[in-house]
């Protein structure tokens, strides 16, 4: 990687030293580095690592559920107790610790510079600084297993005063490294935040306008906009839940005049901006995939720019339909109603337009153009349950069921594990400069798509005949006894599914090192990504490139090639 | 007006709302059907822009398949008579969306909104992890001597129209009670009010459905909904004895 | 900083907006959602609870006043700073931050004296919801204060040498925004009795 990045030839001052560089240790390339596309892959396995973790523990309570008390292999009998701990930590783990550094921190360190054409972020150490603090983060939460009293297990909502009392939830440590781990893992992402979004407001190449940024670009910053304007409230409420922990303070205990439902608003009002700060990289990533295997330019880019915009601004005024029977003024209740469902106007738009992309296309079914598909295909209908859960009467019923549980993972799971998959399919090349192997990506992506629908479907079907969250054994329900065998269909495509993802592990690793190599640009895609060697040195470029058109120039008529990079100037033929 | 334009709604998702629901859990209360017609309606109108936008989607996989010698096309997506494929669409789209919002009002503010006049009230004391009912007893009125308490099992009576007074001792619980499609947080500090009228005996469980702790997956109860005349014998008992059942 | 290079990332301004100042006001914009979501939810409490203008007016408005008056000076010095970097002073920079930096010490000061004196009367921080607010919020603003204060003084260290002028006017940015933030808490938890 060194012996690649040869010394920069411009002509900007102060930063030659950097890049003529000299064989560096180990640590101070790989743990201690400021360059992005190492923070990137830090972030990346640090959430695989993490997305194991989270896997093992729907293990061990899916195995709980469907053999209630008998012991599991590899983990032995669930507790109630424990049985809430991985419940509780599960969510927390994979939205905070898998969906955001997977999505927007290792996708968006990665690409921004590389596709805006430059050759860092703008602040590397503090970048640097965003990843250290959100590996203390995670070191937290797994050491919070390991305190007296065990991890907490209130939720991932984490409402008090269940969260507030050690005499209530009975884990005084548990509870504490919680919260301290998810407050921390917010600072990291503010940190990592402004990176994102100061870096792709001025360090864009000559000649790239607003709209000849690559969409999953948009959707990083318009994410991480979103982040930093809905976490402020929840990271004040933290400030408060812990002191209520540690210090005794009752700001939300309504014995000393404080109030527990002011936790909800300040979570909710995060938690769904939270939903599209994940949902919108993911869309972005499956935006570029789409375009380069079906040879298209992304179906009215304004449009869906706009779409995005929206659902962004709108996402702050639903958070309500969260509470509805949490014992808020029922009237807020309706309003709560309407804006929910006109969140779901632009989002269905949005989907519009990219199933609108394919139409005229020349689609190629790669694995990662599958993952991009698929994400569709199932993120459709985790949108579609939305709507019973956003109109205020159905959801009396729904609340807190399985219906809603099967709805989250509907949405969740296409956006942090399918996103996931579809961007390390399509930019594995150019992150380690070989193929992954396409026939092992197909079987991994069957195995894993046929178990996650037969995980789900059946918990749809357990939601609507009334079946509750969070309930360590649904033998205790005298109406809930007799649906056992739904449960356990549930869990053994839940084994399914873990078993194939093997086959990925496996892959990646084998591509890593016996993969046919890649070359610049594998692909035949547009965006400047993909003009640097693969892998990238640091500096990124030996001369870094200018813009001259939007990234998804493909098929222009009269051209002789089907593709037409970013960095080409107009009147010479495409490099090739 | 409006409740008639509702009425008549309801009236053709009724059916399938009692097959998709109704067919699972009893239809247990005087506004589970009207919840299991919502139900029905959003999952017509999802279902019908779901299907379609499948079948788009696979259409288009398979007609612009990849094919030696074709190039695909350049569209910008900002013509006018391809954009109308969008916005049409999108325009019923809205239109099935106020439809919804529409009926899920009328849902909501029938049970949650307005309380009818009452026939009786129960008090509901959830705590960490149990669920106390306090029944008013013959004289049919709370705090009095008569007041019949039991732990984890509340008997209620047939086409009674009841108020609820729902209080936790502890944490936030919900009083969840599937058969009656009704659900009510429980917040510590707080007198949560509602009602419900049951219209089919039987026994059903009590869940709760907020995470409260340890316990929360043993806080389950049943709900006894009498005829009038087990009701009274049940009353006649339990004000005689002070019975504490379970 | 001069031991490392910047990247030519760093460099660039599509936007016209030097990169370090645009950081900073996006830093500032995370910060206003931090204090607004805390003060929104102390105003809810202060209308949903009368009884708490009765502690609030135990607080004492003559430290709250002369508090307000040390800041305010102290971003006077700030704006001085400033306008000496500009035309390339770093030394008279660098004396005018020590002057802002002493204003914020003056500032930490005055509440140890008034907290002393609150807590010896029982206003501790779980006395009741209004002191609890009353510790917090000042509190996370004093943490501000704090850290405003240290990196002030390794900018000044920078500016004497002449270097990094262009921090000096993002630390007083930041300086301001902490002024504002006491500007908002003082009527909130004094005045408002």
């Amino acid at each position: 990687m060194a012996e690649a990045g040869t010394v920069d030839t411009h002509d900007a001052p102060a930063h030659d030293a950097e890049h003529g560089h000299h064989e560096q240790s180990f640590l101070s390339k790989y743990i201690f580095s400021t360059d992005h596309k190492i923070i990137a892959m830090q972030y990346m396995f640090t959430g695989i690592v993490m997305a194991l973790i989270g896997g093992y523990m729907s293990y061990a309570f899916r195995m709980q559920l469907a053999f209630p008390g008998e012991s599991v292999p590899g983990y032995g009998v669930v507790s109630q107790g424990e049985y809430n701990s991985l419940v509780t930590n599960h969510g927390t783990i994979m939205i905070f610790w898998v969906a955001m550094p997977m999505l927007i921190a290792a996708f968006g360190n990665y690409l921004i510079p590389l596709m805006i054409g430059a050759d860092d972020m703008v602040f590397p150490r503090i970048n640097r600084l965003s990843y250290q603090i959100f590996l203390i983060s995670a070191i937290i939460l797994i050491v919070s297993f390991f305190v007296p009293g065990g991890g907490f297990g209130g939720a991932w909502t984490s409402y008090p005063p269940l969260s507030a009392n050690a005499e209530y939830n009975l884990t005084p440590y548990g509870a504490t490294f919680w919260l301290v781990a998810v407050a921390l893992e917010f600072v990291a992402f503010l940190l990592g935040g402004i990176n994102f979004i100061t870096t792709l407001m001025n360090s864009r190449a000559p000649g790239m306008r607003m709209h000849d940024i690559p969409m999953v670009l948009w959707m990083i910053i318009i994410a991480s906009i979103l982040f930093m304007a809905s976490v402020g409230p929840l990271i004040a409420g933290a400030v408060m839940l812990f002191m209520d922990q540690v210090v005794g303070t009752g700001f939300f205990d309504p014995d000393r005049g404080g109030d527990p439902v002011l936790w909800q608003h300040l979570f909710w009002f995060f938690g769904h901006p939270e939903v599209y700060v994940v949902l919108l990289p993911a869309m972005g990533i499956v935006a570029e995939i789409i375009c380069t295997f079906a040879r298209k330019k992304l179906f009215n880019y304004k449009l869906i720019l706009y779409t995005a915009f929206a659902t962004g601004i709108i996402s702050f005024f639903v958070w309500a339909h969260h509470q509805f029977v949490a014992g808020i003024d029922p009237r807020m209740a309706n309003v709560f109603t309407i804006t929910t469902l006109i969140i779901s106007i632009p989002i269905a738009e949005m989907l519009f337009l990219y199933i609108a992309t394919l139409y005229g296309g020349s689609i190629r079914l790669t694995t990662p153009m599958l993952w991009a598909l698929s994400f569709i295909a199932e993120f459709l209908i985790g949108g579609i349950t939305g709507i019973f859960l956003g109109a205020s009467g159905s959801d009396i019923y729904f609340h807190d069921t399985y219906f809603v549980l099967a709805h989250f993972h509907y949405t969740f799971f296409p956006i942090a594990i399918i996103g996931f998959f579809a961007g390390i399919t399509y930019w594995f090349p150019k992150m380690f400069g070989r193929m992954m192997n396409d026939s092992l990506g197909k079987i991994h992506f069957w195995g894993t798509i046929i178990a996650f629908n037969f995980i789900f479907i059946p918990l749809f079907i357990l939601g609507a005949a009334g079946q509750h969250r969070r309930i360590y054994n649904f033998q205790n329900f005298p109406d809930l006894a007799g649906m056992q065998d739904l449960r356990v269909i549930a869990t053994s495509a839940l084994l399914v599914m873990l078993v194939f993802q093997a086959i990925f592990l496996f892959n990646f690793v084998y591509s890593l090192f016996k993969g046919k190599p890649a070359g610049k640009n594998p692909w035949k895609a547009n965006t400047l990504e993909w003009t640097a060697d693969s892998p990238p040195p640091h500096g990124n470029w030996p001369e870094l490139p200018n813009c001259y058109r939007g990234p998804y120039e493909y098929s222009v008529p009269g051209r002789e090639d089907d593709y037409w990079p970013q960095d080409v100037p107009p009147d010479t033929a495409p490099a090739e | 007006m409006t409740q008639g334009i509702y009425d008549f709604i309801k009236s053709i998702f009724a059916p399938l709302g009692e097959y998709l629901i109704g067919s699972a859990v009893p239809v247990g209360s005087s506004f589970a059907g009207d919840i299991d017609a919502l139900i029905a309606l959003v999952a017509v109108f999802v279902g019908f822009w779901a299907l379609l936008a499948y079948a788009a989607f696979f259409f288009l996989i398979f007609r612009f398949r990849a094919r030696d010698g074709q190039r695909a096309q350049y569209v910008t997506g900002e013509e006018k008579d391809l954009k109308r494929w969008i916005t049409y669409p999108h325009a019923a789209i809205i239109l099935c969306d106020l439809v919804i919002v529409f009926m899920a009002i009328m849902v909501w503010y029938n049970i949650k909104q307005r309380l009818p006049e009452a026939d009786s009230t129960v008090r509901i004391v959830a705590q960490q992890w149990a669920w106390n009912f306090v029944h008013p007893g013959p004289d049919n009125e709370l705090d009095t001597d008569d007041d019949i308490n039991t732990f984890n099992e509340l008997h209620v009576q047939e086409g009674t129209t009841y108020h609820y007074e729902l209080i936790s001792k502890d944490v936030l619980h919900d009083f969840s009670v599937p058969v009656f499609r009704l659900k009510q947080d429980a917040i510590p500090g707080r007198v949560m009010k509602g009602w419900f009228r049951p219209t089919k005996a039987g026994a059903y469980d009590i869940q709760c459905a907020e995470m409260c702790g340890i316990g929360h997956g043993i806080m389950g109860a049943r709900i006894i909904v009498e005829t009038p005349e087990e009701h009274a014998a049940w009353m006649s008992q339990g004000s005689a004895g002070k019975l504490a059942s379970r | 900083m001069s031991t490392m290079t910047r990247p030519i990332a760093t460099t660039r301004s599509a936007t016209g907006i030097p990169t370090g100042k645009l950081a900073v006001w996006w830093v500032i914009g995370s910060e206003i959602v931090i204090f607004g979501g805390l003060l929104a939810s102390y105003v809810m409490f202060r209308l949903g609870h009368p009884e708490w203008a009765e502690y609030a007016s135990h607080t004492n408005t003559w430290f709250g006043g002369a508090n307000t008056f040390v800041l305010l000076t102290s971003s006077l010095f700030a704006v001085l700073a400033h306008h000496a970097a500009e035309h390339g002073d770093g030394k008279t920079a660098a004396k005018w931050l020590l002057g802002t930096c002493a204003g914020g010490l003056v500032f930490l000061c005055i509440k140890a004296v008034e907290w002393t004196g609150e807590i010896q009367h029982g206003y501790t921080i779980t006395a009741n919801g209004f002191w609890s607010f009353y510790y917090t919020a000042a509190g996370i603003h004093a943490l501000h204060v704090i850290a405003g204060c240290i990196i002030m003084l390794i900018i000044a260290k920078q500016a004497w040498k002449g270097q990094e002028l262009q921090r000096v006017e993002l630390i007083g940015i930041y300086w301001h925004f902490v002024d504002i933030v006491w500007i908002f808490l003082f009527p909130l938890l004094y005045i408002a009795k």
